[in-house]
């Protein structure tokens, strides 16, 4: 049998995920029979996203223009999305930025007015990302297949996702095990 | 008192005359998810979410505020009404900003439960991310109007339980927000007794005790029905 190609990129979110993936711990060393990590920042070592990936976990929501060119390509390169935690689903922490109304009030608060030795804007462009006006849910910038809230998601519910998959199946995202948000 | 008799799912069910159509469900044990309602005070209707269909009408009612009738025939769970409870919560969801991991409700709040009850598991609709304060004038208390569905459970317990009628509803529409007082800073309302009946109300983060962090918030809702209990029956032990 071919193995899935498997793949987890990491948006705005704060890597809790990525750790709570890890936490599925010797059920690891079964996923790795059944899959080949072609791109993670957990997992492998490779730097570009390959085509033809059968199943992706994507962490964090969309905040700047280095995510959103990742996860169009993420979404043209993938059969099936996975919006991975509530970053993803809802934007959540890394989105209470939006209630100040832009990028611009966000980097003049925190370069500026909190700034306590040379306050400037950070100014590399090709080098640091610019900021979205606002951060937007995976969802709302391209198509999603499964929703797996949490914050993290649980180990538990990470298998309980990824384990059907493994055999043609879809997870069944119902109950609080499944769609607690928080 | 005369009886009135009608079908909840096909069921028959007798109950006094007067009595709503969520009474009338509850006491034949079907399940319909509510927000707003809260045991001991009166009902608003205010959540939407007990929405029922009612035969000979095309209007959805709110099963806490609607009468029942003789001959009624209600329908608590179609698919129609799965889909429109699933979307009142995404947009209570979406209308205000409700981030769970960071909330001192986290696990112990009734709108992640029904959240789940009704299997959301993403909102379709897009956040509006409102610009919305946090008051924490009050030496105990403080209240985040983020996390605030406008239930208005905080100012019917006030009033008709405390008796102090603190709160009030502000404003209309999308821009309706909770105030203390004649809209002053909630430390600064002399009315308020500092009873915490408003935080044991809440159905979510709300209103909550000073001091409490990310999951902390716990209630006292058995008070509540101890109060309306000692009043109604004048049973005075707990």
């Amino acid at each position: 049998m071919d193995k899935i190609k498997f793949a987890t990129v990491w948006l705005a979110g704060c890597s809790g995920c990525h750790m709570s993936f890890l936490d599925l711990d010797e059920w690891l060393i079964e996923l790795a029979q059944f899959v080949e990590v072609v791109y993670s920042p957990v997992g492998c070592d490779l730097k570009h996203y390959p085509d033809n990936v059968d199943v992706c976990l994507v962490e964090g929501g969309i905040a700047n223009e280095d995510n959103l060119e990742l996860i169009l390509q993420v979404r043209r390169q993938t059969k099936i999305l996975i919006s991975f935690g509530d970053c993803a689903v809802t934007a959540n922490v890394p989105a209470m930025r939006n209630m100040l109304g832009g990028a611009e009030p966000v980097l003049k608060r925190a370069y500026l007015e909190l700034g306590d030795t040379s306050p400037q804007l950070p100014y590399a462009p090709g080098i640091v990302p610019e900021l979205l006006d606002r951060v937007l849910p995976v969802h709302e910038v391209v198509p999603v297949d499964i929703y797996m809230p949490g914050c993290p998601p649980p180990a538990d519910r990470i298998r309980a996702t990824i384990e059907p998959l493994l055999h043609g199946e879809m997870p069944a995202m119902v109950g609080r095990d499944m769609i607690k948000f928080g | 008192m005369s009886v009135k008799t009608l079908k909840i799912n096909g069921v028959d069910i007798a109950i006094e005359e007067g009595a709503t159509v969520l009474q009338a469900a509850r006491q034949a044990g079907v399940p319909i998810p509510t927000l707003c309602h809260l045991d001991g005070v009166h009902d608003v209707g205010a959540c939407r979410l007990c929405l029922v269909e009612v035969s000979g009408t095309r209007k959805l009612l709110p099963a806490c505020v609607t009468e029942v009738a003789e001959g009624m025939e209600v329908q608590t769970n179609t698919p129609k009404l799965q889909e429109y409870r699933r979307m009142t919560v995404e947009l209570l969801f979406s209308e205000g900003n409700h981030v769970c991991s960071v909330c001192v409700a986290n696990g112990n709040c009734e709108l992640q439960d029904v959240a789940i009850q009704v299997g959301m598991d993403h909102s379709r609709f897009t956040y509006r991310f409102p610009d919305r304060a946090v008051d924490i004038s009050h030496p105990q208390f403080g209240i985040d109007h983020n996390r605030c569905i406008l239930c208005t459970r905080c100012v019917r317990v006030c009033d008709e339980i405390e008796g102090a009628h603190v709160w009030d509803v502000a404003q209309r529409g999308a821009a309706c927000y909770i105030v203390s007082g004649l809209n002053q800073p909630w430390g600064e309302v002399d009315a308020c007794t500092s009873c915490g009946k408003c935080v044991d109300a809440c159905p979510t983060g709300a209103i909550f005790r000073k001091g409490s962090t990310t999951g902390e918030k716990e209630r006292d809702r058995a008070k509540l029905d101890f109060l309306v209990t000692a009043r109604e029956k004048h049973e005075w032990t707990r």
